[in-house]
Formats: structure tokens, sequence, C-alpha cells
């Protein structure tokens, strides 16, 4: 009998889809600490994304361009609808806003650097402009945000461009957070906050609330800058249709919009996980506002969130972007969670690649930091150089897919060029489903 | 002093900010007024030079918003916003303010002889306000640095999530804001109060009837016995 029993089969040990050990390690470190979690990056779980559109390039119906005879311009224009002074960049590809201070110093010249080398612009973030990122951008857009950190007129001058951010893709209605760590004596005067304190960032504007008020700050801004500088308003995707159409209303010249997936130094991982929609859900919906406005390509949409290669920067060019900006990808190009630094990233408990406690102040790779000695790994020319090949790659590999659906500028991509891998990203995207002519939502199956 | 008039109901505000945004060496010492602003938005913002603009009237939202060096003296009531983010200088407003008076001002001093809004003070980051009547609720919300000088009363939750600015209060407050705490007076702290009330025409008014308003900085940490405060 007792044999018998040894040949009963067992059932393997099996996780749960739901309680998974990522789930369970949350629920035992919540109950542990009383706070919620705290982390960098952007949304981590798998999202319907631009992975799940594809190109339907040239065959015998269009026919496509010579790759590296044909001319296929990659130049963009920004800020055509009021500014004296529009940006012109050689690359649709800029670099999204991030502060000085969730950020190094040689970090953001870096930035500077490889985005000056291909003709590209990089943005200021909460807490004010350094003159190491002056210095090393040729384009540089400053950002005006609710905690205000650093702002000074003098800087506002010294700018290309003014981002007035109202949210980001990654906590859209929620302030910045920078703690005690990396509030070092620099970051603190520069903020004007007491050294080494835990740092909100308002969520809201400190002197106006709606549409009707962002459109005077918009003209006080102006008038600062004697008209010249064109003027973008950031937003998180929630609702694109409508924010985008009274960004417009209030006289945006430029609209960024960030997807959920997008980067930030520091949120709740519920507010990253949780709260607004990915960018392939919302670039449709913002692109039909500034169409029903007739404003499609008079005021520029740039949008962000998980931008990777130059095949997701045309995928949101055929969408109906102008440009796109990346946080992330701009970051691991500078040589963020670098597999040769597995060593360090075992000994903070993690590995090269999963690498998300930005707010900590001690990231190996010296980028997410404000520690003297962790700083000094970044040498700006290496890593800047670095950020300018990948730029270059990006912005070649879009040519590549421009030129192979017969696209003589990355601006002449369309919707008509793409279909979708599955009918989530159909319905999103608004273009058929792989083989068929069905786009859910619009038309019958 | 040379003085020039601009009429706002002739001559469009751009080309008027514009002129006053003009090469400061030019500007310096000038005395400008502006007739009939008539409530008019976005009027002297972002002044950069030594002069003194004088609003004959009211102004709208963010009069001499992010002012430098300048002396702007209006001689009515604003809208929200005025001298936001002010630098340097000195902001008159001898009327009423509304919301957001000074908000995230950095330097210089804001007077307004009449009551302000809700949210004066806002994010203050190092200018001076005295305000001769009241101010409405939420003032001093986040206010970082710098001075605010109350004659009146104050609305609900003065001060909250304040961090190292001095609220002085010679009314009643209503409620204070998380984490706002009354502080005892000391001689540096009164010595401030004392300048500020001299500089603002309220040289006559008895500084000990202030209570010293500040930060009980209980919450410069995150802390999980603190969550019902966040
Ligand atoms: C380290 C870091 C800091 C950031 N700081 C800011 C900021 O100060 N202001 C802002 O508007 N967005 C900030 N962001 C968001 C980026 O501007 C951008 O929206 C986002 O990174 C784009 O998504 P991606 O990271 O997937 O490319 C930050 C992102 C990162 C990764």
């Amino acid at each position: 009998m007792s044999d018998q029993s040894h040949k009963i089969p067992q059932t393997e040990p099996r996780f749960s889809a739901t309680f998974d050990t990522s789930t369970m390690s949350e629920i035992r470190r919540a109950a542990a600490t009383g706070i919620y979690d705290i982390r960098g990056g952007g949304a981590k779980r798998k999202l319907p994304h631009f992975d799940d559109l594809l190109f339907l390039g040239a065959s015998v119906s269009r026919y496509p361009l010579e790759g590296y005879r044909e001319k296929c311009g990659t130049d963009v224009v920004l800020g055509t609808r009021f500014a004296k002074k529009p940006i012109h960049l050689k690359t649709p590809v800029t670099i999204a806003g991030m502060s000085f201070g969730a950020l190094s110093g040689p970090a953001k010249e870096s930035l500077g650097r490889g985005a000056s080398a291909v003709g590209t612009s990089t943005t200021t973030g909460d807490g004010g402009m350094t003159p190491e990122e002056r210095g090393h951008s040729t384009t540089l857009v400053y950002q005006y945000l609710p905690s205000r950190y650093g702002m000074n007129p003098d800087d506002l001058r010294k700018a290309d461009a003014i981002e007035v951010v109202v949210g980001q893709g990654a906590k859209p209605g929620g302030g910045g957070m920078l703690l005690g760590q990396k509030i070092t004596k620099r970051v603190a005067k520069m903020r004007c906050l007491p050294e080494g304190i835990d740092q909100r960032s308002s969520c809201r504007h400190p002197d106006w609330t709606g549409p009707d008020d962002l459109e005077i700050k918009i003209a006080e801004l102006r008038e600062i800058t004697d008209w010249e500088k064109p003027i973008y308003v950031k937003v998180g995707a929630t609702r694109p249709y409508f924010d985008v159409a009274l960004a417009v209303k209030a006289g945006a010249d430029v609209v960024v919009l960030d997807g959920m997936q997008g980067g930030t130094a520091a949120t709740q991982e519920v507010f990253i996980e949780h709260v607004g929609i990915p960018i392939l859900a919302a670039i449709r919906p913002a692109v039909q506002a500034l169409q029903d406005m007739g404003m499609h390509r008079k005021v520029q949409l740039i949008v962000s969130g998980g931008i990777r290669n130059g095949a997701d920067v045309a995928k949101a060019l055929a969408l109906g972007a102008d440009a796109v900006a990346i946080g992330t990808a701009a970051l691991v190009a500078l040589g963020d969670n670098d597999p040769h630094l597995e060593e360090e990233y075992k000994k903070l408990g993690t590995t090269a690649g999963a690498y998300d406690d930005w707010h900590e102040g001690r990231d190996p790779a010296g980028i997410t930091t404000q520690d003297p000695e962790l700083m000094k790994r970044v040498d700006p020319v290496q890593a800047g150089r670095r950020l300018a090949n990948y730029l270059s790659v990006m912005t070649m590999e879009a040519q590549v897919i421009a030129r192979a659906c017969g696209k003589s500028h990355l601006h002449n991509l369309e919707p008509e060029d793409l279909v979708a891998l599955t009918v989530e990203a159909s319905a999103m995207a608004k273009v058929p489903l792989a083989g068929t002519t069905w786009i859910p939502g619009v038309t019958k199956y | 002093m040379e003085t020039l008039t601009f009429d706002l109901d002739k001559k469009p505000l751009r080309e008027i900010n514009q002129f006053l945004h003009g090469d400061a060496s030019t500007l310096n010492g000038k005395s400008i007024v502006i007739e009939n602003p008539n409530g008019a938005h976005n009027i002297a913002v972002g002044l950069k030079a030594d002069v003194e603009v004088t609003i004959k009237g009211h102004a709208g939202y963010y009069a001499a918003g992010m002012n430098q060096l300048a002396k702007v003296v209006v001689e009515g009531s604003v809208g929200s916003g005025v001298a936001e983010n002010m630098m340097s200088g000195h902001v008159h407003v001898k009327g009423f303010a509304s919301n957001a008076a000074g908000a995230t001002a950095n330097g210089g001093l804001l007077v307004i002889d009449g009551d302000a809004g809700l949210r004066c003070a806002i994010a203050l980051k190092g200018a001076d306000i005295v305000v001769g009547g009241s101010v409405g609720s939420f003032s001093a919300f986040m206010a970082q640095a710098g001075n605010l000088v109350i004659l009146g009363d104050a609305g609900e939750g003065l001060g909250d999530s304040i961090y190292e600015a001095r609220l002085f209060v010679r009314g009643k407050v209503k409620s204070l804001g998380a984490d706002c705490e009354e502080k005892v007076m000391g001689p540096e702290e009164r010595k401030i109060l004392v300048d500020l009330l001299s500089r603002s025409g309220h040289g006559d008014v008895d500084p000990d009837s202030f209570k010293l308003y500040g930060s009980a900085r209980t919450l410069y940490h995150f802390h999980v016995d603190n969550a019902g405060a966040y």
C-alpha cells in the first residue's frame, strides 16, 4: 500500500497568475513598512504599444524610395503658430524634460551634448536650469512646472522654448517627488528648500486653475518673452481629445502628450501602473482634436512614453505626431542599467535592467544620483557621444521605414501605412487589423 | 524724473510691455504711467529695470508678474497672481488683490493695502508680502521661504505644509493647515516684522499685536505615522 501511495502523481507547485511573486513581495513589503512603494521608471506591465502595429511597405500598388539615395527628410519646425522664433530640429526625436536633481549634473550635460550633436533639443525639468545644461544644449526647452522650483525670468529668457507642464504620463494628476538623499546643498539651494528633506512638488499650478486661466498664463509668458519663444503645453495621456483641444484653445504652439509608459524620477508604483492610458491609445484622439480645430500641423504634437527605436518613431509620426520625446531610452544610452555594473546592482538587491530605485540616489551608473563620487562615473563627452549615436540610429531606422513606404519625409507617413496585430491595438490606433479592413468602432467586421 | 504716459485704450499692451523690456540703461530712473488699464491682464510683466510704473486703475491677472528691480504701483485692485514669481523690486496694490497674490515670489516686497483672496503667498520662495487687510483660505500653502505679514485675519488652513516661511498675523486665524504652528517671536523675527511694517506704510502698528506662525517640521520626512496628515 505504502508503495502505491508513492505513485500518486503530485500536482507540481503552481504560482498564481493573480498573486504572482512580485505582487506577493509587494504585499510583504507594504505589511512591513506601512508606506507605499516609490520608484522611478514607467509602467512595467505589458501594455498595448507600438509593437502591436506593423508597416505595410510598398509593393505593386505603391512604390518605395531607394534606400540611402533618395532623400527622406527628417527635420521638423516647432512653434509655427505664434512664436517669432520657432525651433528648427534636424530630427523629430527630442529629449524629454528630466530634472537636475533627479539627474546628476554630468548626466544633464551628456544629454545636452548628445542632443546638440544631432540637432535636436533637450528639456529642463522640475528644479530649474543649470549652466551645464544651458551651456551644452544648442536648443533648450525650459519647463514651467507647478512647483516653480528654480523658476526665474532670466532663465525663461535664456530658453529657446517654454513648456508649461500640466502633467506627466507616469502620474497624470500627481506632483513630483525627490527624497532627502537627493536634496543636496546645491539641489536644495536651487529649489529654495531645506537640505535633506523629502520634497513633494505640487500637482497643480499655484496661480492658475482651469483652461481659461491657462490662456492668460500663456499670454503672460508670451508678453514676458516678447512673443519670441514657442510655448508648449505638456499633458499626461488621460482624456487626450479634450486636453489637446483645451491646450490649443489656451494658445499653445505645441502640445506634448506623454503616455503611461513614460518614465518618472520617483512616483508611487500604484500611480505609475494604474493611472493614465498608453500612448498608443492617446495619439489618434489627440490628432483628431487638432484636425477638428483645423490645427493639425499648425500646432505641433510631440508624443512620448516608451519610445525605443526608429520603428516607434515612425509609427508615432504615421499616427499623426510631429515629433517624439524620449526619457528612459536616453538614460539607457548614457549607461543606465548597464550589465557591466551587475555586481553593484546585486549589492542594491536588484539586477541590471530592473534597477528603478532612482529616488534613493545610489545609481551605480552615476545618472540618477547627486552623489559626487558616483556621478564622476559619467563622462559627459563619451556618454553624449553614445546618445548622439543612438539618436542617429533611431532617425535612420525611421527613414528606412519611411522609404520602404515610399515617403520622402517622415511626416508623409500616415495611418494608411499601418495595420494592427491585435484587436485592441486596431481599436486604439484606428488602423485595420492585419489582413482585414476591420477597425473596431470604425468599420464593420 | 522723466515721466512717460501710455494709454492702454490707444496702445496695445504688447507694445507697452515691449517698451518696458527695453534696454535697462535707457529705462533706469524713468517714471511710466499707464492709463485706462481697465482690468487688462499681464500689465507690466517681466520688467527688469529700475523704473517706476504707475497703473492708473484696476489690473487683471499677473500684474507685475516676475518683476525684477522695478517699482510698480497699482492705483486700484488686481486680479489673480499679482507679482507672481517676483524676484526683486517693489509692487504696491492700493486696492484689493484676488487669488494667489505673490505666488512663488522669490524676492522683493509686495504690499497690498486691502484684502487678498485665496492662496495668498502660495509656495512663497523668499519674498516679503504685507497685506493691510485680511487673506483668504489656504494662504501660504507650501510656503518655502520669506515673510507674510497680515494685518487683518487669515482664512482656513493657513500655512498648510509650510516649509521655512514666517507668517505674522495680527487678527484671527480661522484654522492652521497641516504642520503649521504658532511660534515664539524672538528678537530676530520681531526685527523683520518692524522693518516690513515701516516699509509698507504701517510703521505706527504695534509689532507686539502680531502672532508668528511657522513650520512644525514634522512632515519634512515621509513617515508612516504621518500618513493621516499627507
Ligand atoms: C529620471 C526622469 C526624470 C523626469 N523628470 C521630469 C520632469 O522634471 N518634468 C517632466 O515633465 N517630466 C519628467 N520626466 C518624464 C519625461 O519628461 C518623459 O515624459 C518620459 O520620460 C517619457 O517617457 P519614456 O521615459 O518612456 O521615454 C522624467 C522622466 C525621467 C525618466
